[in-house]
């Protein structure tokens, strides 16, 4: 265990830098520059200054620079594009909103998702599980600017329960995180669905319920503990995908976070912006893979971790 | 019970998918035909905006900011969408199934080679790697075929199709490292049976049911990642329509809370919706099939 641990933690480095070579070749290739882009257009001279002030001339010059301060001083670089902001300002203000928003989200999907895909399996071929799974679906049938749109006429315009928009209260968090919640949500419900009526055919179950033990206790104390392993296998891509994926639901709400400087730092070709939040992401998703999978020996005795990776 | 519940869902989604499908394509002539009110850039610059009729075919679904019947548009939209989703899942298919039996079957140190690039890969957020795959490529591309519409289509293809390779190659491998060990194979390899015949002739038959399962659950995948991708005014370069990017654009003018131009969200947004939920179905419904273990008593 502990020499898994360490494997995967080795590997971490090497990982993000690949990660960070691979933004680097396609932002580096893609055409447009972050010098004086819209309004006014720079003279050859000026552009030339601001490569140079930001260690951008070249491949060579840029690669021997940034990366050296990132692993040194932990610090991004100058933003091309926010003038007077460095990276590091960006993500300081941007990520505890995006964090916030991502946790509060997976939340809404994994209580209404287990219940959904419970209430489906125990029903099976019903209309109740009819019902659920094809609520769990219009979830991931609609694009999501669709759904944050129509949730904004029902509860804002229509209602005036909650905020369209916005940032800074706990209300102005409701309509955004439901909007998010809602692809993770259909999957955790199927995934629930599904490990619910693997488990529920065990003798396990059988005896449990003969030995007389109410139905509630054995759904849940029993069975569901057991279904409960792929969802929380899922559960790090899921919470990776609401921190990242929240780009179109920050849109709709107006809400500051990272996937808005993502999108900004990519129509500006913002390279320092881009390679910065492509970091931070990338780092997200490999650390709760990692905790996924240690939670996930933790959980279930069954599985054995082998200290090198399959 | 189980199977009728499967083969209902699938026979049920399948059929909606194919009229829609076909209803797209028998009017391609009329979408794509300049002369035609259907025509899915003629703008009729008397009537922007006009709220569906019925006593004209090409309004039945109203008109668009610029004129543009909306039918028209959401026909060509639809075949637009559709390959998108086809192509994707065409890439995935030949990339995840190459990849993930050649992993699966050689191990070694091409297994963690393979493995550690679709790690990486995973370590990328998708929608993050689309949008810097079509950035990087469209340039380049619009050089080579001269003309920067068809680029903008080849890497939208390209960009969402690259990025859904990686579950089936996880698949894949999975189901080739536990088939391999199998007496058959073993027989097979022991009888001499040249690599690429142990291959396409015994791993590939042993495949067909995860690789359809994952292939009709890339296709929806991919149709909302190009609706994101037009959200985020990165999608298909206009006037050139698909459901999502119709949506997109219509969001705006149909939540107004005056005068709302409703047509412009809910026709595209039904076809998009009733499209997703058709192929989840028939996808959902597949992979029930193709599971043996799905087989559980009511407590």
């Amino acid at each position: 265990m502990t020499r898994f641990i360490a494997w995967r933690i080795l590997q971490l480095p090497l990982i993000l830098a690949v990660v960070y070579l691979i933004t680097f070749a396609l932002v580096w290739l893609a055409p447009g520059s972050p010098y004086g882009n819209n309004d006014r257009a720079l003279s050859e001279a000026a552009k030339n200054d601001l490569k140079v002030r930001f260690h951008a001339e070249s491949w060579e010059k840029f690669l021997t620079y940034y990366p050296w301060q990132i692993v040194a001083h932990g610090d991004f670089g100058p933003s091309l594009s926010y003038e007077g902001w460095s990276v590091n300002d960006v993500l300081r203000s941007s990520l505890p909103v995006s964090i916030s928003l991502g946790l509060l989200s997976i939340l809404i999907a994994l209580v209404f998702g287990c219940a959904a895909g419970v209430t489906a399996a125990l029903h099976r071929g019903g209309i109740l599980d009819f019902l659920s799974l094809a609520a769990a679906l219009i979830g991931i049938s609609l694009p999501p600017f669709v759904v944050a749109g129509m949730l904004i006429v029902i509860f804002s315009d229509g209602l005036h329960w909650l905020p369209s928009g916005g940032w800074g209260e706990f209300r102005h968090m409701i309509l955004p995180g439901v909007a998010l919640a809602l692809m993770p949500m259909a999957y955790i419900a199927r995934l629930t669905r599904v490990s619910m009526l693997d488990t529920l055919g065990h003798d396990f179950v059988r005896t449990a319920r003969a030995k007389g033990l109410p139905k509630r206790t054995v759904v849940w104390k029993h069975a569901f503990r057991t279904a409960f392993l792929p969802v929380f296998t899922y559960l790090g891509p899921a919470t990776a995908y609401a921190m990242t994926g929240s780009f179109v639901v920050e849109t709709v709400f107006n809400i500051p976070g990272l996937g808005q400087h993502f999108v900004n730092g990519v129509k500006n070709r913002d390279q320092t912006l881009i390679l910065g939040t492509v970091l931070v992401y990338a780092a997200f998703l490999l650390v709760l893979n990692l905790f996924v999978d240690i939670g996930y020996a933790l959980i279930d005795p069954r599985i054995e971790i082998n200290a090198r990776p399959e | 019970m189980k199977g009728e519940l499967q083969s209902g869902r699938i026979r049920f989604g399948g059929g909606i998918l194919l009229l829609l499908l076909g209803t797209c394509i028998v009017t391609l002539p009329w979408t794509l035909g300049s002369s035609s009110n259907f025509y899915y850039d003629r703008q009729h610059t008397d009537s922007p905006l006009l709220a569906p009729r019925m006593d004209t075919v090409w309004m039945w679904f109203g008109t668009s900011k610029l004129g543009q019947s909306l039918m028209g548009q959401c026909l060509l939209g639809g075949v637009i969408s559709l390959t998108i989703g086809l192509a994707a899942a065409a890439i995935s298919v030949v990339l995840g199934v190459s990849v993930g039996i050649l992993a699966g079957y050689r191990g070694g140190w091409l297994d963690s080679l393979l493995m550690r690039i679709v790690d990486v890969l995973y370590a990328l957020p998708y929608i993050l790697l689309v949008i810097l795959f079509k950035i990087a490529l469209e340039s380049p591309l619009g050089k080579i075929l001269r003309s920067s519409a068809a680029a903008n289509l080849v890497v939208l293809f390209l960009s969402i199709g690259l990025v859904s390779w990686l579950t089936m190659a996880r698949v894949i491998r999975g189901q080739v490292l536990s088939l391999r060990t199998l007496p058959f194979i073993e027989a097979a390899r022991a009888a001499g049976v040249p690599q690429h015949r142990i291959f396409l002739r015994h791993l590939l038959p042993n495949l067909i049911g995860p690789i359809t399962v994952y292939a009709t659950l890339t296709v929806p995948q991919a149709i909302l990642q190009e609706s994101l991708l037009s959200f985020l005014g990165i999608g298909i370069q206009k006037p050139l329509p698909t459901w999502g990017s119709l949506a997109s654009d219509g969001l705006g003018l149909a939540l107004a809370p005056v005068a709302s131009c409703w047509w412009l969200l809910v026709f595209p947004c039904t076809l998009l919706g009733v499209t997703l939920l058709a192929l989840n179905f028939v996808g959902d419904g597949l992979r029930d099939a193709f599971d043996p273990k799905a087989e559980a008593s009511h407590i």
